[in-house]
């Protein structure tokens, strides 16, 4: 009944967040904000982690490949179809989650704790408006950083394939572009552009409604974590079932 | 002027407000005082249109906020200012971009406008020179101003604070106290001003009202609290040692 309950109340914040809006000069200085915080701000640790993943499926690929009738192009190919279908769109929302996510809970909760929301509301503000809208407009820059993972990733796996001696440029090269599928880009990008609206909404949910002082900031933190990871891993899975099955 | 007519408040089977009325003077302060549990917040919350009464009236000036339409309920609520208790300053914002705030929401006015509105407000309560910085760099006392500056930026007709000096040592809450108690004089605005802090009462109560578990016990000003006959109002304001004293001196006629 509870969870229930919290899925209505997520509903109406969103009816609320595409409500009263606040004014334009006002929300492109907010927007520019959250694009700074959200997106600039988590291109560092994608690109790290993006690239060091995709020498990591690399290696893993090459070690595996015992069997010489298997031909060496598949660490390309492999490299390719994990990083584009699942690592980028999906665990790097997942990272993201723990990064974008608690950071957004943790402010916009820190802001209830202050008082700083009923200050908003008090001036005839839709705070929620005002606090979430901006952060969804910054996410719909998200397959941007993606896309820069989904690039990294592949340059990760070229690296580590060639230098490590696993495989030669040709061969990796050739995995790369063979029988490559264009929709399966497209289905990657449907599948983040969904995560990104997630991203944004359920942390701002969870910081916007908590109750109490800073220990629950944390708590709302740790919270919204995880059931924005659970709701990234459902989606995925429903979104694969749709798109690709 | 802020007239209160028979206001009640239920939570579900908790009553908070039990049907009481009063008002509240024009360029005067009035303080809504009581121990914690008496419904002094909801009352606060109502009047500033946050909650709404199960029953009763607020009439702003002669208008009741419930009967409006939502745009002229929010046109009502800029007129409003507020004070928090934690001062509930944007804390990404500088003291001056939080100051200008209210103006760039709800003005048209130009930049160079509102600059020097700012500056003059800023001015007004003590704080040039602290423009550019957050809010975490400066003290509460400082902190309490800024949101001072930024409750009156607009000129509103009616301000609200709550527990103004609450963390703030005794000198600097006489300081709040009288920068209110000018500020609502100058301005000629209704300020009404949630408090259980006696000096507050001593220094700047013009009016009061007393509330005990959702019903109003009592209301007068600072000079007819001493003289009260009401058994909780003499409770609550003998209940530090000093005005123990002060009482025992009355009694005895000293």
């Amino acid at each position: 009944m509870r969870y229930l309950h919290q899925i209505g109340a997520y509903f109406l914040m969103l009816k609320r967040v595409f409500g009263r809006m606040t004014k334009p000069k006002i929300l492109r200085k907010l927007i520019f904000k959250e694009v700074d915080d959200l997106i600039i701000g988590s291109l560092g640790i994608v690109a790290f982690i993006s690239f060091f993943i995709g020498a990591v499926v690399a290696i893993q690929t090459a070690l595996n490949l015992t069997n010489p009738f298997i031909p060496k192009e598949l660490i390309g190919f492999a490299s390719r179809q994990s990083v584009i279908l699942e690592f980028s769109p999906t665990f790097v929302s997942v990272i993201m989650a723990g990064k974008v996510g608690s950071f957004i809970t943790s402010s916009i909760g820190t802001m209830r704790v202050t008082e700083q929301i009923d200050a908003l509301e008090v001036m005839g503000i839709n705070s929620i408006n005002y606090l979430v809208f901006p952060k969804i407009i910054a996410m719909l820059l998200y397959p941007f950083i993606i896309a820069v993972s989904m690039f990294l990733g592949i340059l990760g796996g070229y690296v580590a394939g060639v230098q490590g001696g696993f495989v030669t440029s040709e061969q990796f090269i050739a995995g790369l572009t063979d029988d490559f599928t264009p929709f399966h880009v497209i289905y990657s990008f449907i599948k983040t552009i969904i995560f990104a609206f997630l991203l944004a909404t359920i942390p701002s949910f969870h910081g916007y409604y908590m109750k109490g002082g800073a220990l629950e900031v944390g708590k709302a933190s740790t919270v919204s974590f995880v059931w924005t990871t659970v709701f990234i891993i459902v989606v995925n899975y429903l979104i694969t079932q749709m798109l690709l099955s | 002027m802020i007239q209160v007519e028979n206001i009640q408040k239920s939570f579900g089977e908790a009553h908070i407000l039990k049907g009481f009325s009063t008002r509240f003077v024009k360029g005067k302060t009035n303080l809504i005082i009581g121990t914690s549990g008496s419904g002094k917040t909801v009352f606060l919350k109502c009047l500033l249109g946050l909650y709404t009464p199960n029953k009763g009236k607020i009439l702003y000036d002669g208008v009741s906020y419930n009967s409006l339409e939502e745009q002229e309920q929010r046109d009502l609520r800029q007129k409003m200012g507020m004070v928090f208790q934690g001062s509930a300053l944007f804390d990404s914002m500088t003291v001056f971009e939080n100051v200008r705030f209210p103006l760039e929401m709800f003005t048209k006015q130009s930049k160079l406008e509102m600059d020097h509105r700012v500056e003059a407000v800023l001015k007004r309560v003590n704080l040039d020179g602290s423009e550019n910085k957050l809010p975490s760099e400066i003290s509460g006392g400082m902190q309490k101003r800024v949101a001072i500056a930024r409750a009156i930026v607009t000129n509103p007709k009616y301000l609200f604070c709550d527990e103004p000096n609450s963390g703030l040592d005794p000198k600097t809450a006489i300081v709040i106290d009288n920068l209110i108690k000018e500020l609502t004089e100058e301005y000629n605005i209704t300020t009404v001003i949630n408090t259980h802090d006696m000096n507050s009462v001593m220094e700047i109560g013009e009016k009061i009202v007393f509330l005990k578990e959702g019903f109003l016990e009592w209301e007068g000003d600072k000079t007819q609290i001493f003289q009260a006959e009401n058994q909780a109002v003499i409770d609550f304001v003998y209940s530090s040692n000093l005005f123990k004293k002060v009482r025992a001196a009355q009694l005895k006629g000293l």
